[in-house]
């Protein structure tokens, strides 16, 4: 077809040229992109003396940040699906438990404490979407009986078994365990005691660990995190099955009419969140070196609120892990950084709620613009 | 259109019964390639009842489906779709949050090989979607641009053109022109002349008679699960048709004190 044929049809008067700044920014993350913007400079002013933007301070933003992206990631792939997973919390810690129960009181090595726990909670996952796809459900309905149910064991099995609600020990029997340093364990090590040697971070001047840098490398719960970002990110913009994910969301039936496979999408997504929630659970076990029945409380919500601070729409079809992952730093810095600048914890819940209130405001508003609802 | 060719699809005494309601009641059809076909019948006449057994939906109860001369028995909507039997639905053709490209590509997604992974090759679903889009008349802003942004007639259009490019060789329409304005059902009627051309069979389900009389071949007209019997273009005029459809008598009693208005 030759230039001028198309020229009839080559504009429309109605359709108002875009800049390229404006289509730059007209994104799904950027709700994100701008809170995070908004929330460095506001520490950046208000508590750069106190420590936050040192290495210690970066350290400890940054795997409170992580902690919430890996559970973020799984949520936000399954909200894109169409579905919701609401027992996320309480299987944080009904996996932290198995762990606990399986290497401690049953003895078995911690390699395999640990994969049996994956399968028993994938599993979970995939039992609760298989659940939501049967029966037609709302989501929301079917894991909120799972929210109580796992909750439900993961109090009953420790109190019936050891008589007490937190198991510890783990750090000890997970000693020189192959699997456990994978989730507990910090990399880089050399290169931060590089970074010390040569004075370009702070070292530990007295005691035990005099010499050694005060940031000893860096924990594999942010590796997990940027893993777990990527591979989300890839997954959902680059693939075939990324396309699956938003047609399954987008409109179940219209994409069951051209032969996606809806139902094995939102599963095997219902088992991507188990997956997440149980990463979280391993790398918070090998960290405090003890599972407690009272882990991971609250967690599903505070999941959702990253993954719609990103931009991701509640009814599905909608969403960037980009965003989401953003949103979880958000989350991180704000509930750290409140308490490096000296205010008030019980703020923390005030100003997350103003912020999930405007993040949602700017990100209708964005989507409205690139999707065209009204 | 007259059968010097062989038919693309013979439906033959077609029933469906929905437990003790009989939906179909022996409904026969013959669909050549490069016709368009329009079926017509008021609601509740099993119109979408006789299009989901041909695309796979419902089994029927009884009858035959023979396909290029071949008895078909399809188990659900992918076996007629892999036969080449595409059905584009009223509003369930698109999904309005995502973009040209994706929904164009959506089921049949590209791929390319990068380190043994295969990754959606937004490079070919771009510029397929773009060029299939310019050939059906369509400006998009870019391939990315969401569905929603696009009119009704516009989406329909795109559920065609998809329909087209992944080798459907018949084409159901489920009442595309329904929701639309003027100008936008012109469009829809010009890009069904458009496929029709390109000797692709058109099933066009409609209840509006002047949509019909646009672009339509042969009219069956459908009455509480019976034909009506099926019209050569030229042999019938837009009263008749009116007239089956709503089953004679009373429309006639309604259109004298509407003053011919129906």
């Amino acid at each position: 077809m030759s230039e001028t044929a198309q020229s009839p049809i080559a504009s429309d008067e109605r359709i108002k040229e875009m800049s390229g700044f404006r289509k730059a920014l007209i994104r799904p993350e950027l709700g994100g992109i701008c809170g995070t913007i908004i929330v460095f400079v506001f520490f950046l002013l208000t508590a750069f003396d106190s420590g936050m933007f040192n290495p210690q301070g970066i350290m400890n933003w940054s795997v409170v940040s992580a902690q919430f992206m890996i559970i973020a990631v799984g949520a936000c792939l399954l909200m894109i699906a169409g579905e919701f997973d609401l027992s996320v919390g309480s299987m944080i810690g009904f996996a932290g438990m198995m762990i606990a129960i399986f290497s401690v009181t049953l003895d078995w090595p911690v390699w395999l404490a640990i994969i049996t726990t994956f399968i028993i909670c994938i599993s979970i996952g995939a039992l609760n979407g298989f659940i939501v796809i049967r029966t037609g459900l709302p989501s929301f309905i079917v894991t909120l009986a799972f929210l109580f149910i796992l909750r439900g064991f993961t109090i009953y099995l420790p109190q019936t078994i050891e008589r007490k609600t937190i198991i510890g020990g783990i750090a000890d029997v997970a000693q020189g365990d192959w699997l456990a340093p994978i989730f507990g364990g910090t990399i880089l090590k050399g290169f931060f005691q590089w970074l010390g040697d040569n004075g370009l971070i702070e070292t530990f001047e007295r005691g035990t660990r005099a010499g050694q840098p005060v940031v000893d490398g860096i924990p594999m719960l942010i590796v997990w995190a940027l893993l777990l970002v990527v591979f989300g990110h890839i997954l959902l913009t680059r693939t075939k099955f990324g396309n699956w994910i938003f047609a399954a969301g987008g409109d179940a039936q219209a994409a069951r009419y051209v032969g996606v496979p809806v139902n094995r999408v939102k599963i095997l997504m219902f088992m991507f969140t188990a997956f997440c929630a149980c990463v979280f659970a391993t790398a918070q076990v090998m960290e405090f070196g003890s599972a407690g029945a009272d882990r991971g409380l609250l967690k599903e919500f505070e999941a959702i609120i990253a993954v719609v601070i990103g931009g991701a729409l509640l009814t599905g079809g909608y969403g960037s892990v980009i965003g989401a992952a953003l949103g979880a730093l958000i989350f991180g810095v704000v509930q750290q950084g409140l308490f490096f600048a000296g205010v008030e914890s019980s703020l923390f819940r005030v100003f997350l709620g103003v912020l999930l209130l405007l993040a949602v405001i700017l990100n209708t508003y964005i989507r409205r613009m690139i999707t065209g609802e009204r | 259109m007259t059968s010097t060719h062989a038919p693309i699809i013979e439906m033959r005494d077609i029933e469906k019964h929905f437990g003790s309601v009989i939906a179909l009641a022996g409904v026969s059809l013959d669909i050549y390639p490069g016709e368009c076909h329009c079926l017509l019948g008021d609601n509740g006449a099993g119109k979408s009842t006789f299009i989901k057994t041909m695309s796979g939906v419902h089994k029927p109860t009884k009858g035959e489906i023979r396909f290029e001369g071949q008895p078909m028995h399809f188990e659900d909507p992918r076996d007629a779709i892999s036969a080449g039997i595409a059905t584009v639905y009223q509003d369930l053709a698109m999904i309005p949050l995502m973009s040209v490209s994706r929904n164009f590509f959506m089921g049949n997604e590209p791929v390319k090989r990068r380190l043994g992974l295969s990754f959606f090759d937004h490079d070919h679903a771009n510029s397929v979607t773009m060029s299939e889009m310019r050939k059906m008349g369509i400006n998009l802003r870019g391939p990315d641009q969401a569905v929603g942004t696009l009119s009704g007639g516009e989406r329909q259009t795109v559920a065609i053109a998809r329909a087209v490019h992944f080798g459907a060789k018949v084409l159901i329409l489920d009442e595309p022109t329904s929701a639309l304005g003027v100008r936008q059902t012109a469009n829809v009627l010009a890009t069904i002349d458009k496929v029709r051309k390109a000797d692709i069979a058109v099933v066009f389900i409609t209840h509006n008679v002047r949509h019909a009389l646009a672009v339509g071949d042969r009219f069956t007209v459908l009455n509480r699960g019976k034909t009506l019997g099926t019209a050569q273009r030229g042999q019938i005029t837009p009263d008749e048709l009116q007239d089956m459809m709503a089953g004679g008598q009373e429309l006639v009693e309604l259109e004298g004190s509407l003053g011919g208005t129906v």
